[in-house]
């Protein structure tokens, strides 16, 4: 049983992403149909982000995490190197939670 | 700045990104282990799933003793793979080989950073670079996390929960600087996280395709491009409207 789940899920989400890639041969797509390609994507990771960063489960995540985002999306927005992004938002957050800021 | 500067700060922002999902692999392969689950379970997950939110959500509720739910959950988060295959086929080329082993290296950082680039050529080399290097790693990672355990450490003591986020946000953030995307982006991911306390697990993500409703104005006039919204130069900008609209309709109702 378990390894009918993960290999269900395997092909599943294999099949999701070929798939994809396939029909956009298929589909003829109008210019203004092609560019919400790219802001549907913006808006799938943009959610992403934003529930990972707010949210554990369907609670709120506390306030370590979300200010070290914050710290990191600030960088970023400076323009700052993407790796300095990264480590900036992990070092906030796990600094407040060692200061016992959860 | 030349293309070696910019090569190289490439590979070291992939390597950072690779770095870190080593880690929370490890942190992976460890916590499956820790639910008591054989350890094959998170081998065998992580190079077949390949998709980190899908399987930590999926061996939460395995463990629980319950498959089908682990199943129903993952395939509702992973269902955002389709509409990135469609933004990224055209990277993956019309080479079938390609096709079929690029498809399973698609990832949300690997959606990001191709998308991030501008010219086909680098799409192309980002795309290939971030999922072989992911691929490596975070298996790599995982089988440190089962072969190590607990001894891995807490991936949350670490910071890394608000590394991933942030590190998407880099990515998609000079896209924002177009108002549609802004627009559509921000309203999908509130409608997300509003979302989440009343859907099942996996749905809320599906959810931010409602952000493609604000790119329906009522009554709207036939728009005028604006600096900050730049339209292809060959499309009437009253086509852009009407198609966009009379397609957000079935997007919609996926919710």
């Amino acid at each position: 049983m378990l390894i009918a789940a993960i290999l269900v899920l395997a092909v599943g989400t294999y099949a999701f992403r070929l798939s994809g890639v396939l029909l956009r041969d298929r589909l003829e797509l109008s210019a203004s149909l092609q560019r919400m390609l790219p802001m549907s994507a913006a808006a799938l990771l943009a959610a992403l982000a934003a529930t990972a960063t707010l949210m554990a489960g369907s609670e709120f995540a506390g306030f370590a995490r979300p200010a070290g985002v914050l710290a990191g999306t600030l960088l970023a927005w400076r323009k700052a190197p993407f790796v300095l992004v990264v480590i900036a938002a992990a070092a906030v957050t796990a600094l407040l939670r060692l200061a016992g800021l959860h | 700045m030349g293309t070696l500067y910019r090569t190289r700060a490439q590979v070291r922002d992939i390597g950072a990104l690779a770095a870190a999902s080593m880690a929370v692999g490890a942190s992976f392969g460890a916590i499956t282990i820790a639910y008591g689950l054989p350890a094959w379970v998170p081998i065998v997950m992580s190079v077949t799933i390949f998709a980190g939110g899908a399987q930590f959500l999926a061996v939460g509720l395995l463990a629980a003793g319950n498959p089908v739910a682990a199943v129903v959950a993952g395939l509702l988060l992973n269902a955002r793979h389709l509409p990135f295959g469609l933004a990224v086929a055209d990277t993956l080329g019309a080479r079938w080989r390609d096709r079929l082993i690029g498809s399973h290296l698609m990832t949300d950082e690997t959606v990001a950073f191709t998308l991030a680039e501008s010219e086909p050529a680098a799409r192309r080399r980002v795309y290939w670079l971030v999922g072989g290097s992911l691929f490596v790693c975070w298996n790599t990672g995982v089988l440190l996390g089962v072969l190590l355990g607990g001894a891995t450490g807490d991936p949350d003591a670490l910071g890394l929960d608000a590394a991933f986020p942030a590190g998407l946000i880099a990515l998609i953030l000079p896209s924002l600087r177009d108002r549609s995307t802004r627009l559509v982006a921000l309203t999908g991911a509130a409608a997300a996280v509003l979302l989440t306390p009343f859907l099942p697990a996996g749905l809320p993500v599906m959810c931010a395709l409602l952000g493609l409703l604000t790119l329906i104005r009522p009554g709207s006039l036939p728009r005028h491009p604006t600096p900050a919204d730049p339209e292809p130069a060959d499309t009437p900008a009253g086509a852009v409207r009407t198609a966009s609209a009379s397609s957000d309709v079935p997007e919609g109702e996926k919710c």
